[in-house]
């Protein structure tokens, strides 16, 4: 017996009616999809053509300029790496050892609850509000003025959240066999997580790490409230010195009028992206090979 | 070798303090220069007034334009993240393959991961020139395209959020539908959805955060012109965007410009902070329900 000889031909509509929906439903979905990985093909498409024709090594080695053509971003190249790696060596020990903290020796306690929870807001207040705490902490009532060491402290204690909570995810991963094999033999605590459960986290670390940096070298807006904008016309020397970095030089030249400085503005996106890309590439590699040897 | 044990402890837990200080000297470096702030601006003023001129030589300290241009700029985001990122949400997690789904995810991930001083000059350089062909009227600076830039940035976490939702609906109550003759469409919309009712609405609150908390689209392609108005098409200035006008000049330390950053980054902070809370709340909500 067929569909057909089973039901009445409204059933068989009102089915064929639900079916077309579904198709339609799943098209316009689809379609949505389409619209949002196309804005980041014009996003990039445009960028690329506005800013291609730009890049050069004159261009990535060069100082600022007045004039546009003769502009380059060695300054803020250098500033914004080494912020960054200011940052990654301030804030990953606190980091891994709150996260360590929160998973292997506290997990029940209320005062573990209240930083989970504690840590869970923080990460989401706008990275603005970190600028003003920044402004008012280290620029100004520790006194470190507009240096390099302000801006990392800002941005080290911004990517803390995210640093925390992959580790946690990391740590969560390793099997609990391992601690109790460690336990078996007579190790300690802090024996256990330290030759056995870290070594073992280290990819999955590692890979937050990557991450959580690679968010704080785009943010532009907590350095700014900083003060970081003051014209920096020389790669940063030393941890006192003033400094720009490679988003800020990017908004500065994106709020010129002159459509040859806004090319600047595009070629600095270009490098910082690449960047970026670089950063994420060696993330996922890590992941990948990590899951590879585990399994 | 217990005192090294115990040492450690202590260690640890003293780094895991600090993200409490972290909270406690954002809290504490607003209030002091907030209140600082009110003392010589009557907090009425501050928070009803309609005029918002502190740099001007007789200075006016309404924040309602700041807070109306934040609030428009943010509803144009959520009205572009929200329909798109629940429907790609529901695509990914109800019909995409496995092939579409490790193709797409990465993609999204870039996405949301492109710095927000690129979106800015996107904003500003492509999305703005091209409304312009079809809206003549549309000023250089506007709250129209940047808050539809932003609704592509927070579409993503509009979408991940949503989809770990949707994920957590035990998969008997969709084998149910199904057993009932339902559609995918209608298992998607009408068990689905509603089952996971409580992690969607946290993951659109976070995002409307976010959107609110978002600074280098609105300060490079909104202008700054603090104005009281619910029109799109003309410059407008954030709360966030103000924040960063005054950071850009050189305000000295102790003045009421200086401080005025203080007390509109507190309106925020708090703002932001009560979204939050009712986010993981609604998290921590959805996620008892289904365990």
């Amino acid at each position: 017996m067929t569909d057909g000889q089973l039901l009445d031909a409204g059933s068989r509509r009102a089915i064929a009616r639900r079916r077309f929906l579904d198709v339609l439903f799943q098209a316009l979905a689809l379609l949505i999809l389409c619209l949002a990985l196309g804005s980041l093909a014009a996003l990039i498409a445009d960028v690329w053509s506005d800013g291609f024709s730009r890049l050069s090594w004159d261009f990535l080695s060069g100082f600022p300029s007045r004039r546009a053509a003769d502009a380059g971003i060695w300054h803020a190249l250098s500033g914004s790496m080494f912020v960054i790696l200011v940052t990654g060596v301030l804030a990953v020990p606190v980091g891994v050892a709150s996260a360590v903290y929160l998973e292997e020796y506290a997990r029940r306690s209320l005062m573990a609850r209240i930083i989970e929870i504690n840590i869970t807001n923080l990460a989401a207040v706008p990275s603005i509000i970190y600028g003003l705490l920044g402004l008012g902490l280290f620029v100004r009532a520790m006194g470190m003025g507009r240096s390099v060491l302000a801006g990392a402290s800002t941005l080290a204690l911004l990517v803390l959240p995210v640093i925390i909570l992959s580790t946690r995810e990391a740590l969560r991963a390793v099997p609990p066999s391992i601690r109790e094999g460690s336990y078996a033999l007579g190790a300690s605590k802090w024996q256990t997580v330290w030759y056995q459960v870290l070594p073992v986290a280290l990819p999955g670390i590692l890979t937050g790490m990557i991450l959580a940096l690679s968010r704080a070298i785009g943010e532009t807006a907590p350095l700014i409230s900083i003060g970081a904008l003051t014209f920096v016309a020389f790669a940063p020397d030393g941890l006192w010195s003033p400094f720009t970095v490679l988003p800020i030089q990017i908004f500065n030249w994106v709020s010129r009028p002159q459509i040859e400085f806004q090319a600047n503005a595009a070629a600095g996106i270009l490098v910082l992206l690449a960047l970026l890309l670089t950063m994420n590439a060696a993330a996922i590699w890590l992941r990948d090979h990590y899951q590879k040897k585990l399994t | 070798m217990k005192r090294f044990e115990f040492l450690i402890e202590w260690a640890l837990f003293l780094c895991a303090l600090l993200s409490i200080g972290t909270t406690a000297g954002i809290i504490l470096v607003l209030a002091v220069e907030t209140f600082a702030f009110l003392r010589e601006v009557p907090v009425t003023d501050f928070l009803f007034g309609t005029n918002w001129t502190p740099l001007f030589a007789t200075p006016s300290f309404g924040v309602l334009p700041l807070v109306v241009g934040t609030v428009m700029v943010s509803a144009i985001a959520m009205a572009v993240a929200l329909p798109m990122g629940l429907l790609s949400a529901i695509y990914l997690s109800e019909y995409a393959p496995l092939g579409v789904r490790r193709l797409v995810k990465p993609v999204l991930e870039i996405l949301a991961g492109v710095p927000t001083v690129v979106y800015g000059y996107f904003a500003l350089l492509f999305v703005t020139p091209l409304f312009q062909r079809v809206l003549p009227d549309l000023a250089g600076f506007n709250a129209l395209s940047p808050g539809i830039v932003m609704g592509i940035m927070i579409l993503p976490l509009v979408s991940s959020l949503s989809e770990d939702a949707m994920q957590g609906v035990p998969r008997g109550l969709r084998e149910g539908a199904y057993a009932l003759g339902a559609t995918k469409m209608q298992t998607s919309l009408r068990v689905v959805l509603p089952a996971a009712f409580s992690g969607i609405t946290a993951a659109c609150i976070l995002a409307a955060s976010r959107a609110i908390g978002e600074t280098m689209i609105v300060a490079i392609a909104a202008g700054q012109q603090p104005r009281l108005t619910s029109s799109p098409m003309v410059p407008i200035e954030t709360m966030t965007a103000y924040i960063v006008q005054v950071s850009l000049g050189d305000t000295p330390q102790g003045t009421l410009e200086y401080r005025t950053i203080f007390a509109v980054g507190m309106l925020l902070f708090l703002g932001t902070f009560v979204l939050n809370l009712v986010s993981s709340w609604l998290r921590a909500r959805f996620r008892e329900e289904y365990t």
